[in-house]
Formats: C-alpha cells, structure tokens, sequence
C-alpha cells in the first residue's frame, strides 16, 4: 500500500507530516513505539531539508511517500529537486562537543541513523530521492 | 504546536510543555527557560507528562543550557515522561547527561539535593 503527501517547505508544515506518518503507519500491527520512531526520524529528515535545501520557503514542495507491503519492511521516500545533503558523509559530532559547542545540529542526524535500517538517495530526471527503510513486522 | 504553563512551587520553577516540541516550536522551550533562569531560579523542574513529541530541536534547546546551568549552579530535572518521549531521550543516550526522574515527588527530591 502506499501513501502520498505533498507539502511546502514551512517548518509549521512538521505539525501535518507527523499526522500523516502516524495515519499512514497504524493499522498495519505496527507497535506504537516504532510508530513514534520512524515518525521523529522522518520529522529530522523533512526539517533538515526544508531548512538546509529550501531555507523554508512555504511555495517550495516536495513529496514523501510510504510504502507499506505485508512481510516487507516499511520503505520511506523523499522527493525533491533542492539541493542534496548526504547524511552518510556527516561524521556526528560527539555528545562531548554537541554540548560545549552548542551544535543543536548533529542530534537530528544521530536520532535518523540509531533509528533507521538505512537511508539512501537516488535521482530520477532532475529530482532528488531520499530513500529510508525501517525494517519492522508489517501485518 | 505546544504550549507552555509555568508554575512555582516552594521555590521552584516548574515548567509545563503541553503537546508537541519540534523544530518551529522549541523556541518556545528555550524562551520559557530562558524566562525562568533570567527571573532568578536556580530549581527548574520539567513537567513532562503532557509532552506528547519532543525531536531534536527540543532536545538541543535542554543540552544547550546544560554548560549555563553548571556555571550557575542551576539545577533542572525533567520528569513525567511517557514511554515514547522517553525513548527519544535514551536513544540519544541523555540519561547520562539530564538528570531525567520517573515523577514529581522524585524530581523535586533531586533537584533539592546539594
């Protein structure tokens, strides 16, 4: 089954993604925990890029997509055209400097990979896929 | 969307986030600690029993006053969270760097302690 949303680039915008994670992902006897999981993980990933690649501009849209199949893990994907941050090539500051440098930055990126199985991205004609799976028990 | 209730208690500060913290709302989180440390308390507690989502931004607005509150000798304790903003607080391995108790009574032993 798969689920679609379009938004704008407004962090007032995190509010109604989370509602359509959450939406989206119950009903498949998933647990409520992993459900808040891949929520915040998704949460860290579209604000980073609303800020980073569209510096919040609200008439700036991008995709995100769930796929959700029995047996399969649960395959996120993020569809843009703004620039690409790789969050594979961040070396995550450790907990010692987030603290003393207050770099609130590198949290969001440790939450994305403690949480997620793996976080890929791709290009398909001149936009940007962001592909995250969560490997988790799909009734 | 959150909002925020303060209330003091015996001297202490007790802030109350109501809802959800996440990157256009934890400006708010720092704002009312801000408020809080400005007015002169040195007892902050977090009531976290009606947070309901905390991401990173959240986060970082309580791991950006941790170096202050040293200095100042100020003491917070976070208390009242439910499973799933617990875990969000464990992931990241903040047990060890907040000081994070069950409930009230506990968290008000805590930051009276000398």
């Amino acid at each position: 089954m798969k689920y679609k949303y379009k938004v704008g680039c407004s962090l007032e915008n995190l509010q109604g993604i989370r509602d359509f994670i959450r939406t989206s992902l119950k009903n498949h006897g998933i647990s409520e925990l992993e459900i808040s999981e891949m929520v915040l993980a998704l949460d860290e990933m579209c604000s980073n890029l609303m800020i980073h690649a569209h510096d919040c501009n609200p008439d700036e849209l991008f995709d995100l997509e769930i796929a959700i199949d029995k047996n399969k893990p649960v395959v996120f994907e993020i569809i843009d055209d703004g620039s690409v941050f790789d969050i594979n090539q961040f070396n995550e500051p450790s907990m010692d400097n987030l603290i003393h440098e207050k770099r609130k930055g590198g949290l969001g990126i440790r939450l994305v990979k403690s949480i997620m199985d793996s976080v890929e991205y791709g290009k398909s004609g001149n936009k940007n896929i962001c592909r995250l799976v969560k490997r988790v028990q799909v009734n | 969307m959150v909002h925020i209730k303060r209330l003091q208690e015996d001297g202490i500060d007790i802030i109350a986030p109501i809802g959800e913290i996440d990157a256009s709302s934890s400006i708010e989180l720092d704002l009312t600690i801000a408020k809080s440390v400005g007015e002169g308390f040195s007892k902050i507690l977090v009531d976290c029993g009606a947070l309901e989502y905390i991401s990173s931004a959240g986060l970082g607005v309580f791991m950006s006053y941790i170096d202050e509150f040293k200095d100042k000798n100020v003491r917070m304790v976070l208390y009242g969270m439910s499973e799933k903003v617990a875990n969000t607080f464990e992931i990241l391995g903040l047990y060890d760097l907040l000081t994070i108790a069950p409930d009230k009574a506990e968290a008000k032993k805590k930051v009276n302690e000398v």
